[in-house]
């Protein structure tokens, strides 16, 4: 059966949801100094406005939302396609930029009556660039478009790394983008190989085609090669501490939330939708060693660091590696009810990383502007004095653990399920030790926080509503094992054919 | 070996050399060049493989230049934005190298005016 080309109701509104971010943005770019920041925050209402339009077209029909450029049918033409990976991808993209934003308002103002900067400018041109990007990479419908995505995706968060100037950032905003790069030309080149091969670089045809010959398994070999050094799966990972640790709070919630999962999309969509019917669990079962060797590595290391971004910064790394363990899962699942959830134990853990971590990285940065420093042995009292703060990390960190109500709770409970009804018990273990290690590192920076001293510690005060917006992103994300009992049928909305292509 | 075979090897060639480069060297400018070196062996490669356009009587495939094209002006951007953060880099460590080291190095005559540690993390 071919896959729905043409334009459904609804589809409209993906146009909008992407125009939104990208009109921002060039207004932004036209008005300059003071009026990015007001562009940003108008932007979003009625971005999230047309995102809600597209979950609930979607859930209405059933079926995926579809809109074709220029009424050009591929392969000739290109089509925006949201499925429900791409609603709950988008959604959550929203979610997390709100709260950024608004986080934001404190560190990257520029109040008329003061000289403007250009920090408060690039800041929030790049942010309304990163939710342009991001949505593009969601909404893709071929490869090509979502090789322009991800250049995007990388131009707009490289400069997030070094809004400051310091010569540390900028050397670990020069190495991302080399390795970025480097990522986008091993991607590209594998699109080409593919185009030489099957003619066509829409997804949905290519998953009608696919074939396990040579050219199929370099080039996906290639691509997957640049993606992970995008996604800085272990052993690619190397950029991503310092960059993310040495940005500002708010452009590291969103490097580390939103920007990273942009690249992972790209991976489901080439592993499970363009060629799910000629991946063998063997290639599987190898990126997910990669992923468990991200979740050992980074969580140890995490575990080791003096400084708390640093320590949030490895525990990305490592939450990166359970990503990766759902293609084993879903590529050797017995049925295909098995496959659909382990998509969404995959798509859960994303989701609820990107809440949890966005979350995590803006206490951080609270807690550093009230104390003046993040080392994590001093930080003794912080309880205290940032209640509203410490509680946010805490919330945030029950959900990177995997407890209950949390997103990551269900996230990993759907994975171990899986891993044990298809018999792959090694990654059982995976999962249950990385929950002790991240465990670890949680609870020793709040027995820190909570220690009291004698002598209250003096802070510099911080914005209460900073605090209350941090706080309420970190419920969000502890309560989303709850919300995300429904969202289990959404994720499997318009990929019927793709996954019944696949087994 | 006819032409295409040829233009593919080369452009192969030029694409693990570049990788090389990137991947070895440690000074960002022989790093930015050599990604160009391995974007230029690439956009060999789709060329060649254009030719299967050839078939239907046109002189290349269009879809796989227009793979080009972009992908040529996507590696400009790239360049001159690491350039432009090199340039910097220059300007604030005087240094080039993307060695962790070469930090330290250039920090030290001013060791004591800069407390290293106090801003890394700054939130704004």
């Amino acid at each position: 059966m071919p896959m729905q080309d043409a334009t459904t109701a609804g589809g409209a509104w993906l146009v909008l949801a992407l125009v939104v971010p990208v009109a921002g943005l060039l207004l932004a770019l036209l008005l300059g100094g003071r009026g990015a920041q007001r562009i940003a925050l108008l932007a979003l209402p009625p971005g999230a406005v047309a995102v809600a339009a597209v979950v609930m077209h979607l859930v209405e029909s059933g079926e995926a939302v579809v809109y074709q450029l220029g009424g050009w049918p591929p392969p000739l033409g290109i089509v925006l396609r949201a499925d429900g990976l791409s609603a709950a991808m988008m959604a959550m993209t929203v979610v997390v930029l709100a709260a950024v934003a608004l986080y934001a308002r404190a560190d990257f103002s520029a109040p008329s009556g003061q000289l403007e900067s250009r920090r408060p400018f690039v800041f929030w041109t790049l942010l309304l660039g990163v939710w342009a990007a991001l949505l593009v990479v969601f909404l893709a419908g071929d490869l090509f478009t979502l090789y322009v995505a991800l250049e995007l995706v990388a131009f707009s968060a490289v400069p997030l790394v070094c809004l400051d100037g310091r010569a540390e950032t900028l050397q670990a905003a020069l190495r991302y983008l080399l390795y970025a790069l480097a990522g986008s030309v091993l991607y590209l080149v594998g699109a080409v190989l593919i185009y030489g091969g099957y003619g066509t670089l829409d997804i949905g045809r290519l998953a009608q085609a696919a074939r396990a010959d040579t050219v199929t398994v370099i080039a996906v070999a290639l691509m997957t090669a640049g993606l992970l050094a995008k996604t800085a799966l272990f052993p690619l990972h190397l950029w991503l501490p310092p960059a993310h640790a040495g940005a500002p709070a708010a452009a590291s919630a969103l490097l580390s939330g939103l920007v990273i999962k942009g690249s992972f999309f790209i991976v489901i969509r080439l592993w499970l939708d363009a060629f799910g019917s000629v991946m063998t669990p063997a290639a599987a079962q190898l990126l997910a060693a990669l992923g468990a060797g991200a979740i050992v590595v980074g969580s140890v290391v995490a575990l080791q660091q003096a400084r708390l971004k640093l320590m949030v910064a490895y525990s990305t790394v490592a939450q990166i590696g359970y990503l990766f363990l759902m293609f084993p899962l879903v590529l050797g699942a017995a049925s295909a009810g098995a496959a659909a959830a382990a998509v969404a134990g995959g798509l859960l853990q994303a989701i609820s990383h990107a809440t949890a971590k966005a979350a995590m990285f803006m206490a951080a940065g609270l807690v550093y502007a009230a104390l003046g420093h993040d080392r994590v042995a001093d930080l003794r009292g912080a309880a205290r004095a940032l209640p509203l703060t410490i509680a946010a990390f805490a919330l945030s960190g029950i959900a990177l653990i995997g407890l209950p109500p949390a997103g990551g709770f269900l996230a990993k409970w759907l994975l171990l399920t899986s891993a044990l009804e298809s018999a792959q018990w090694w990654w059982v273990v995976v999962i249950a030790l990385g929950g002790l290690l991240t465990a670890a590192y949680v609870f020793l920076v709040l027995s820190k926080a909570l220690t009291t001293t004698a002598e209250p510690v003096v802070i510099t005060p911080v914005p209460r509503s900073s605090e209350v917006i941090v706080l309420a992103l970190a419920i969000i994300s502890a309560l989303l094992g709850v919300a995300a009992l429904a969202p289990l049928d959404l994720v499997l909305i318009g990929r019927a054919e793709v996954m019944s292509g696949a087994r | 070996m006819n032409s295409a075979t040829w233009y593919g090897l080369v452009g192969a060639a030029l694409a693990g050399i570049g990788l090389y480069g990137l991947i070895v060297h440690p000074h960002a400018l022989r790093k930015i060049l050599s990604f160009n070196l391995l974007g230029a062996g690439v956009f060999l490669i789709a060329g060649v493989v254009a030719r299967r356009g050839a078939a239907a009587g046109l002189p290349g495939d269009p879809v796989l230049q227009g793979l080009v094209i972009t992908g040529i002006i996507v590696a400009f951007a790239a360049t001159a934005l690491a350039v432009a953060l090199l340039l910097r880099l220059a300007e604030t460590a005087h240094t080039a190298s993307l060695a962790e080291a070469a930090l330290d190095r250039q920090r030290e005559p001013v060791a004591g005016s800069d407390p290293a540690g106090g801003r890394t993390g700054s939130t704004g």
